[in-house]
């Protein structure tokens, strides 16, 4: 086992090293942020000193150095334009992208399994028939132009909700959160529930081919032979049997979920890394793009490194398979 | 005589299929006695299996009981209401499945699958349940009983499983229990170890007792009686030992020398010859008339009707009997 | 001995079976209808459009944002409303469709034709070339399509082009996957044998026996894969990322009429948004048929 744990972060380490050399170079090696940052009167002695202030007129490899250098200081550069740390600039954004993507990951549970375990229990039924018609539909819309749809229902027409923006937080061991207050939530719900359609589709999917499964296992019939009532053995012991997988393929997807909030953070103009990404895009703020980019890596590792470690812990058949 | 607990009158299950209904039972009847234990036997796909389903009324679309009654201990089940037949299930008839492996639910406990069947049925305390769970666990010979309630049925060993299932099926006292090949996925020796347990709770407990398999053996030494299936239909039926020792029904003698046994090692094994027929394209009269020996023109003509001696029922126009089969 | 494989002979038939297997259903007919006359607007827009969008002579400051039918200066009709520069959206519309399918079909074709060969290369190659490529696929399908994207864009800077080598990027990597999973099966079947018996070129092996047994699934995955491009398209051009402000797609549109959706000028955003939705629909139920007619195995 400790071999195998071993190994598996030097994996783990190795693709952060490859990733962090693919995003440097795609970033640094092109366009050149002077243009954008300077005075467009400036001349180019001006330029040049900007350049030489940002480190820009080094050799490439000479700034990868650096960057390799300072990334193993935790430093991952300042903003050009903030003039802040990139990683401070990403932290401080990151409870707000981390809480949406967790509100969402919920919403997606809650609407995706009940919605699949009907389905996949009337699998024939007109209901169902249009819940999987509804769940292509999420998978196959683009998810930004649900979020304009829900603004212009419920913030501009209903004005029931928030068009965007981030509400009231309160400090929860230092962390600012939103959903404690009604007023918070209020801020959350649109986003979170544009996000979670996005993974909703698949848990319907994903609960539906579950439930259809479970139901003609011998153990269901089993149990309806014991006399159980239909809600026991659905609410029991179908729905326990398909949560497991369910669950954790959406901790599998909750990095993807924080990456797609890029999408929904711009649409709701929500204060989180996402939104930041795609300002310093604009910006070509490097720093500030590859300090994001290196955090999304470095989560999306560890949360596959956890799950492969937790599945060897769980299941002796991986580290026998490991071992040959 | 005395009335049956269970009685089966011309029983007919259908299944609806993109080739057109197949029957897969086709006018079964059946009397079960209190305490007595019955043997039913056929080959995978004789109706055997969808006759057990059908009593506990656990057909599901696309099947369904098309026509015949099942009468339980003075009450007809069929037509009643699921919430019904739900309240039967238990207390009344219970039934345990061939593979222990995937009966119980794998991923609760096992006290919570015991205690569950009893709160459906009785409204006592968790307590109360959780100690006649343990009882129960003692009474099929499982050793520290308190202990084995709470684990995983993928702790257990499939024997050991087996013995759960038996000890849920039997937590409600049923008048009749159903056991469907709950032996074949056992090694030998616990099989007859499971077979004998079975027989012993059943009798100390007043069960009667449908024992379903393929295997002509097992039931030899537990049956009281015995009833042979064919393509959806009893072919054979009657006591255990005038049935074994005298089959009148073709099928039944080929049955029984298929059965390897001591008595003719070294010879060659006898074989029903062709194959079960597909229950989709039966062939017209005698469903067993292509495989068999004694067959003449008048089985692919017409369906043989019930024929009865004092201790038996068959189904043929050319019965077997002891004299010929001995030329 | 024959140029063709005897695989193709009993493909003419089949194909043409499966065409008619296709258009056996009544609803499949409507959506192939609806798919055609889309391909059809976005080819012809320069000739069905009302007004050239991008012909600022043609445009009047003082027609802008305009409600859905509401009259020009010069008398002429805004069916769906204009933009902020006095636009006529219908006509923005059928061009951004114009743009948006051809950058969805053209990176798809690219990627399947380039992800495809690459596929049936490590198939067929075996051994430490195929694991190299297989590892390469999972890793880069682990991390989400969009920010990949993202990335290359972020370092590519706007325009059709780079846009479409992005798109090409992220994409590949299904179709080497299907593939490489098709072929795996096909390359022990006797034919297979039998080619190699043959001593023919190992290019023709992979090009003219290999691939063409691998191309229905390809198809399939291909035509959905149309509509994810698009979605994704539009999602980058609506990040600011995709396409330049010159050439918008509906992505583009979508974006530009987004300021004005919170004043209650819903049409800017709202149309073209309909118009993505009816195209990506559209050849999903298109592709979803033709899962069912080329793989009976993959039926629901």
């Amino acid at each position: 086992m400790l071999a195998y744990l071993i190994r598996r972060i030097g994996q783990a380490l190795l693709v952060i090293a490859a990733m962090a050399t693919i995003v440097f170079l795609s970033i640094y090696a092109v366009g050149n942020p002077v243009d954008i940052l300077a005075n467009p009167n400036a001349d180019a002695k001006e330029m040049a000193e900007i350049s030489a202030r940002l480190g820009l007129d080094k050799p490439l490899w000479e700034q990868f150095g650096l960057f390799v250098w300072n990334a193993l200081h935790g430093d991952l550069g300042r903003s050009f334009v903030f003039n802040e740390p990139a990683l401070k600039l990403i932290i401080q954004r990151m409870p707000a992208t981390l809480e949406l993507a967790f509100v969402a990951l919920i919403m997606s549970i809650v609407i995706g399994i009940p919605l699949g375990v009907w389905s996949g229990l009337k699998p024939d039924a007109w209901s169902s028939r249009a819940i999987m018609s509804g769940s292509i539909l999420g998978f196959s819309l683009p998810n930004f132009w649900i979020g304009l749809m829900l603004i212009l229902l419920f913030a501009v027409q209903l004005k029931w909700l928030p068009s965007g923006g981030r509400g009231p937080t309160t400090d929860v061991f230092g962390i600012p959160v939103s959903f404690l207050t009604w007023e918070g939530l209020r801020y959350l719900l649109l986003p979170a529930f544009t996000l979670a359609l996005y993974k909703a589709a698949l848990v319907v999917r994903l609960s539906r081919s579950g439930t259809r499964e479970a139901v003609l296992q011998d153990y269901v019939r089993f149990a309806r032979a014991k006399g159980l009532s239909p809600t026991r053995i659905v609410l029991v012991h179908v729905l326990k049997n398909i949560m497991i997988p369910v669950v954790t393929i959406l901790g599998l997807e909750l990095g993807s979920m924080i990456a797609f909030a890029v999408v929904t953070e711009t649409v709701f103009a929500y204060p989180g890394m996402g939104k930041l990404l795609i300002d310093s895009i604009g910006r070509l703020d490097r720093p500030v793009i590859v300090a994001y980019l290196m955090m999304v890596v470095v989560i999306f590792v560890v949360i596959n490194l956890i799950v492969d470690l937790l599945y060897a812990a769980l299941d002796p058949r991986v580290r026998l398979q490991e071992a040959e | 005589m005395r009335k049956p607990v269970l009685s089966l009158h011309d029983l007919k299950v259908e299944f609806g299929t993109r080739q057109g209904v197949v029957k897969a039972v086709d006018g079964v009847s059946l009397d079960v006695h209190a305490g007595e234990v019955v043997g039913l036997v056929g080959e995978s796909g004789s109706g055997k299996s969808v006759t057990g389903l059908a009593i506990l009324g656990l057909i599901d679309p696309p099947g369904r009981i098309a026509s015949g009654s099942i009468n339980l201990d003075g009450q007809e089940l069929i037509g009643l209401p699921d919430s019904e037949l739900r309240r039967l299930r238990g207390p009344s008839m219970a039934m345990i499945f061939q593979d222990p492996m995937t009966t119980l639910n794998p991923v609760l406990r096992i006290d919570t699958q015991m205690i569950e069947t009893i709160r459906a049925h009785e409204n006592v305390s968790e307590k109360a349940a959780r100690d006649r769970a343990e009882a129960a666990l003692r009474r099929v010979g499982i050793p520290s009983p308190a202990e084995r309630l709470l684990t995983y049925p993928h702790q257990l060993s499939g024997g050991m499983r087996q013995r759960v299932a038996i000890a849920i099926a039997l937590l409600m006292n049923p008048k009749v229990l159903i056991a469907d090949e709950p032996t074949t996925a056992l090694d030998v020796t616990i099989q007859s170890q499971i077979l004998a347990e079975v027989q012993q709770l059943c009798a100390e407990m007043g069960t009667s007792l449908i024992w379903i398999t393929h295997d002509l053996a097992v039931v030899a030494g537990l049956a009281d009686r015995i009833a042979v299936m064919y393509a959806g239909r009893v072919v054979e039926e009657g006591d255990v030992d005038p049935v074994l020792d005298d089959p009148r029904h073709p099928y039944t003698y080929g049955l029984l020398g298929s059965a390897p046994s001591r008595n003719r090692r070294g010879e060659k094994l006898a074989q029903i010859p062709g194959m079960t027929p597909s229950l989709a394209n039966l062939p017209k009269g005698c469903a067993f008339a292509p495989r068999c020996v004694f067959a003449a023109d008048d089985c692919k003509v017409a369906s043989p009707g019930l024929t009865r001696d004092h201790t038996r029922t068959w189904r043929c126009f050319h019965p077997v009997h002891a004299r010929e089969a001995a030329q | 001995m024959t140029d063709t494989p005897f695989s193709f002979d009993k493909g003419e038939s089949l194909w043409r079976q499966r065409v008619g297997d296709y258009f056996s259903r009544p609803s499949a007919v409507i959506v192939f209808i609806l798919l055609v006359g889309l391909l059809f607007i976005a080819i012809f827009a320069p000739w069905i459009a009302p007004q050239n969008p991008y012909d600022l002579s043609q445009l009047d400051i003082m027609d802008g944002r305009l409600p859905p039918g509401s009259k020009a200066m010069n008398g002429m009709v805004f069916w769906l409303g204009t933009d902020e520069q006095g636009r006529d959206m219908l006509s923005a519309i059928l061009y951004g469709l114009r743009i948006s399918l051809f950058v969805g079909v053209v990176s798809t074709v690219c990627a399947c034709a380039i992800g495809a060969s690459i596929g049936v290369f490590a198939a067929y190659k075996g051994g430490k070339v195929e694991t190299f490529v297989m590892r390469l696929v999972d890793l880069q399908l682990s991390f989400p399509a969009i920010l990949i994207a993202l990335v290359l864009l972020a370092a590519f800077g706007r325009g059709i082009d780079k846009v479409i080598i992005a798109l090409i990027i992220v994409q590949w990597a299904y179709y080497a996957r299907t593939v490489r999973g098709n072929a795996l099966v096909e390359r022990n079947r006797d034919y297979m044998e039998a080619a190699r018996c043959l001593a023919l070129p190992r290019s023709r092996i992979l090009f003219n026996h290999l691939l063409p047994n691998c191309l229905p699934p390809l198809i399939v995955v291909a035509t959905v894969q149309v509509a994810h491009a698009i979605a994704l398209e539009a999602t980058l051009s609506f990040l600011g990322v995709g396409v330049p402000v010159t050439e918008p797609s509906l992505g583009m549109l979508i974006k530009n009429g987004y300021d004005y959706l919170m004043s209650g000028k819903y049409w800017i955003s709202t149309w073209p948004g309909l118009a993505l939705v009816l195209a990506i629909v559209v050849i999903n139920l298109v592709g979803d048929r033709l899962r069912d007619v080329l793989n009976p195995r993959l039926a629901k």
